[in-house]
């Protein structure tokens, strides 16, 4: 069975790669998208952190003995904890002033996580194995399934619903909200919102680690693993509206299979058609197809 | 005779002792380099109703802000219920009991009006707020369109909304900036209503105002605001011959 040419069975695997991609992209830019509208903080350091979450979990692993699923949860909550350390200690002191001072800091982060792993581990890419319990594929008729792919995109889809859940549904979101609206006001309640802005943070950035963690068996773990996709990552979130957290998830599983199809349909422009879209969100609806106008 | 209980003063009697919601001294507040507060002297007893006189610009509505830390830096004492807040962050002099409502209301609009109705924390474990039927039953408009968007509702509904939701947080010292602007009649006298409720419940009241009728009626004390300062204070039933004094400092 073919479309337009194309047989069945390569759709079909390049709209599974098309999904896990989007996986990343929906989990990375939900994290940035959460950030930014608390601290007001572009996180460029996210892909340092992501490829941290990788790391550690290949650290873990090698140096350890601790496996996958162990790493899963405790990496992200390490790189969190990380991440508290950084907005307690520089962030913090960037809130009243322009958006470019947080984006240089955390770029500057960037480098320096990224020269620390590179002076260690150099560039080349280190294998990390696919847990036992997801490793071969599963026969689905048209096209054999790779089990581990497959637990990316549900385990992905389970945190990014789950996060947006809380946020939109509960009473701690509610704070989150407000919070993202007008912190001062929520603070005249009461609300101790410099904790908050810490923890949303820490949050932010164990899902980067997290979603790193869930890479680590798929892409090769090297120090600058987060830098090729932070940079996809930053055009999905100018794509889906800084702040939107549904719009978030929807655009990075929506350019996910887009590329993938790009790749089947015309394969030159796969690496920039997320570019091409996010010149004509841009010049259409500036603020993004989610976003509000501020 | 028992001299000791004799000599001892009644508490409630003696403007000295008698409890003070809030007692602001020497307040001087800066919004960067604007010297806005120069030098504010307020005293509020519990279950009194204040209001705060002025023209625009005179620096009633920083004196809320600074009350609650919203302001630049600020120097002075301010006590809360007797406890010094000056250096305290924003979120723990809301916790020593005060309730603020902003002139600009500060609806949430990613927020049902239900969700900015609970969204502040009750601030006191042993001072209980009012409950959330108590306040449906008072404002029942807010009962109907609970699920709507906060910022859809009208103007009215919308600052009933954000004066009710520090009425459940067990907050006694409420901070009400200009709650009557802009508002139709038969709202202004709701609100009126409500805040006659509120003091025979026990709740001190701070009042900023524009509305000389709305707020001649409702307040115990009245403070003038120019220039930062406090430049008189009359008792209400001191009204009637500060009129003059007050048309030539107000225009009212």
């Amino acid at each position: 069975m073919e479309i337009f040419g194309i047989p069945w069975p390569l759709m079909l695997s390049q709209l599974l790669l098309g999904l896990v991609n989007g996986s990343f992209y929906a989990m990375m830019s939900l994290g940035l998208a959460v950030i930014f509208g608390l601290l007001n903080i572009i996180n460029f350091a996210h892909g340092a952190l992501f490829m941290m979450g990788a790391f550690f979990a290949w650290m873990g692993l090698n140096y350890f003995g601790i496996n996958y699923w162990v790493a899963l949860f405790v990496v992200p909550v390490v790189v969190g904890i990380f991440g508290i350390l950084i907005e307690r200690s520089m962030l913090r002191w960037l809130y009243k002033l322009d958006h470019l001072y947080g984006l240089l800091l955390t770029f500057g982060i960037t480098l320096l996580l990224e020269g620390v792993f590179r002076s260690f581990y150099g560039v080349s890419g280190q294998p990390y194995q696919v847990p036992a319990l997801l490793s071969g594929a599963t026969d689905m008729g048209a096209l054999m399934l790779p089990n581990y792919r497959a637990w990316v995109v549900v385990a992905s889809l389970t945190v990014c619903f789950a996060t947006w859940f809380v946020i939109e549904r509960t009473k701690i979101g509610s704070y989150l909200r407000a919070g993202t609206e007008n912190p001062k006001m929520v603070e005249a309640f009461g609300i101790n919102v410099p904790v908050m802005v810490s923890l949303t943070y820490g949050f932010g950035v164990a899902l980067a680690a997290f979603a790193g963690v869930l890479a680590a068996p798929i892409m090769q773990v090297s120090s600058l693993m987060g830098s090729n996709l932070i940079i996809v990552v930053f055009a999905v979130v100018v794509i889906g509206g800084m702040g939107s957290i549904m719009g978030s998830i929807v655009t990075g599983l929506g350019l996910g299979v887009i590329e993938g199809f790009t790749r089947v349909f015309y394969p030159e422009l796969s690496a920039t058609v997320v570019f091409i879209l996010m010149a004509i969100v841009l010049l259409i609806r500036p603020a993004g197809l989610f976003g509000k106008e501020k | 005779m028992n001299v000791a209980t004799e000599q001892k003063p009644i508490a409630d009697n003696d403007p000295k002792t008698a409890k003070k919601a809030l007692e602001i001294r020497n307040l001087q507040a800066w919004y960067g380099e604007s010297y806005i507060l120069q030098d504010m002297n307020i005293s509020v007893n519990q279950g009194e109703v204040v209001t705060l006189l002025g023209r625009n610009g005179s620096g009633r509505t920083t004196t809320l802000r600074a009350v609650m830390g919203l302001t630049g830096a600020r120097k002075g004492s301010i006590r809360i219920g007797g406890v010094e807040s000056i250096d305290l962050p924003t979120y723990k002099i809301a916790r020593l009991g005060v309730g603020y409502c902003p002139e600009e209301r500060a609806i949430f609009s990613s927020l049902s009006t239900e969700e900015n109705l609970l969204l502040p924390p009750s601030i006191s474990k042993t001072e209980k707020g009012m409950s959330v039927k108590e306040i449906y039953d008072m404002f029942p408009n807010l009962a109907e369109r609970k699920a709507s968007p906060g910022t859809r509702l009208s103007g009215g509904e919308q600052q009933m909304l954000a004066v009710a939701r520090i009425l459940r947080t067990g907050a006694k010292l409420l901070l009400l900036d200009e709650i009557s602007e802009g508002l139709a009649p038969v709202i202004v006298q709701a609100l009126a209503r409500m805040i006659v409720t509120l003091k025979a419940k026990g709740y001190t009241i701070v009042m900023v105002e524009q509305n000389f009728r709305f707020a001649a009626p409702l307040a115990d004390r009245f403070y003038v605001v120019e220039h930062g300062q406090i430049v008189e204070t009359f008792a209400a039933s001191e009204l009637n011959s500060k009129m003059p004094v007050l048309s030539e400092l107000l225009g009212v």
